[in-house]
């Protein structure tokens, strides 16, 4: 079974508003607020590339980029 | 494509208020394009005025921010004249059914083919927080200080009694399948409506005591179930999500034009 892998998370902090969405609603908390209210990722390496934080963000502040496509180890 | 392929990026950061549901409307209907594989070319975009209403700027498609409530109105002009372009009409809940509340039932009534979006965040927020037709009985508003006693429209059930031919619900939270619902109804031929569920933490929110835009979310995900589900016949005061409406009748453009056909052979 193929599965997506984080490249990174690319947030844009000129449109990021700080309202807080992409963070409380990521299953994994990958995300947190930073001491100038702009989303941040904190534990990049929980990211399970849903994408969740990307659709639902009003600014289109957020990009999760993946790797390419990799097979996932079943051995 | 990527999202920022669609965008006018000039005008970004975007007017609305951190956490405004309008821009996860934005978001998720360039998805919906993107998965469509339409061109931005083969797309016109007609909006009215108020915070909803902006969207029609930030979008890099034909683009036209015309009179309040009369966007459905233009909408049918260009649509007659240029049948296979795809008109998409993106309101406000103010916008659609108080100012252009006769615009919206009769374009429905024709079916012509286009899509209307109804960003319904029950209130006016460009002006300053006035309760709307979709605020309901016991909501406060800058107009409405002892709560409002109007009751509020069923945008579901009013676009279906005036004729939509595809009638569909959903709300910000739930972007996936407002996603999904925003492809189908692009694709529909007919007049098809759906309504967003969307949230205004700056003057619904707050005068309301419903919280910032993450407890408005959580707000919109614990009132609403899909149709038909076990949780609507426990309690049938949850609100439902999905397709309500999906017929097919004769499409107003087309209708006309086998009219104008018929006029000009003389029978």
């Amino acid at each position: 079974m193929a599965k997506r892998k984080l490249k990174e998370h690319r947030i844009n902090r000129e449109w990021c508003k700080g309202c807080g969405i992409c963070i409380e609603f990521c299953a994994k908390k990958v995300l947190e607020m930073d001491q100038e209210d702009k989303a941040q990722a904190v534990r990049p390496e929980d990211c399970v590339v849903c994408k969740l934080c990307e659709m639902r963000c009003p600014d289109l502040a957020i990009e999760v980029v993946a790797e390419e496509e990799v097979e996932e180890d079943i051995g | 494509m990527a999202v920022k392929d669609y965008i006018r990026e000039r005008f970004f950061p975007h007017i609305w208020c951190p956490g405004c549901g309008h821009g996860i409307v934005l978001n998720g209907l360039i998805r919906a394009v993107e998965k469509l594989g339409v061109q931005k070319n083969e797309i016109v975009m007609v909006s009215g005025i108020g915070c909803s209403a902006r969207i029609a700027g930030y979008l890099d498609f034909h683009t036209m921010h015309t009179l309040h409530g009369r966007a459905l109105g233009f909408a049918t002009g260009i649509k007659l004249s240029r049948p296979e372009l795809k008109v998409i009409v993106p309101m406000g809940d103010g916008d659609a059914l108080a100012i252009g509340g006769n615009h919206f039932i009769h374009a429905a009534r024709r079916n012509i083919d286009m899509t209307a979006i109804v960003m319904n965040n029950r209130i006016y927020g460009m002006t300053g927080g006035q309760y709307s037709p979709l605020s309901g009985y016991g909501i406060l508003a800058s107009t409405a200080p002892y709560t409002s006693v109007d009751q509020s429209f069923d945008i579901v059930q009013l676009a279906a009694a005036a004729g939509a031919t595809f009638v569909a619900r959903t709300t910000a939270y739930h972007i996936q399948q407002m996603i999904e619902l925003l492809q189908e109804a692009i694709l529909h031929k007919g007049f098809s409506v759906v309504e967003v569920m969307s949230q205004c933490p700056t003057y619904f929110g707050r005068r309301n005591r419903e919280g910032d835009a993450v407890a408005m979310l959580k707000h919109m995900q614990k009132i609403t179930t899909p149709i038909g589900s076990k949780a609507k016949a426990e309690h049938p005061e949850l609100i439902e999500r999905g397709v309500f409406v999906r017929k097919e009748l004769p499409e107003y453009c087309e209708a006309y034009d086998t009219i104008i056909r018929r006029a000009k052979e003389g029978k």
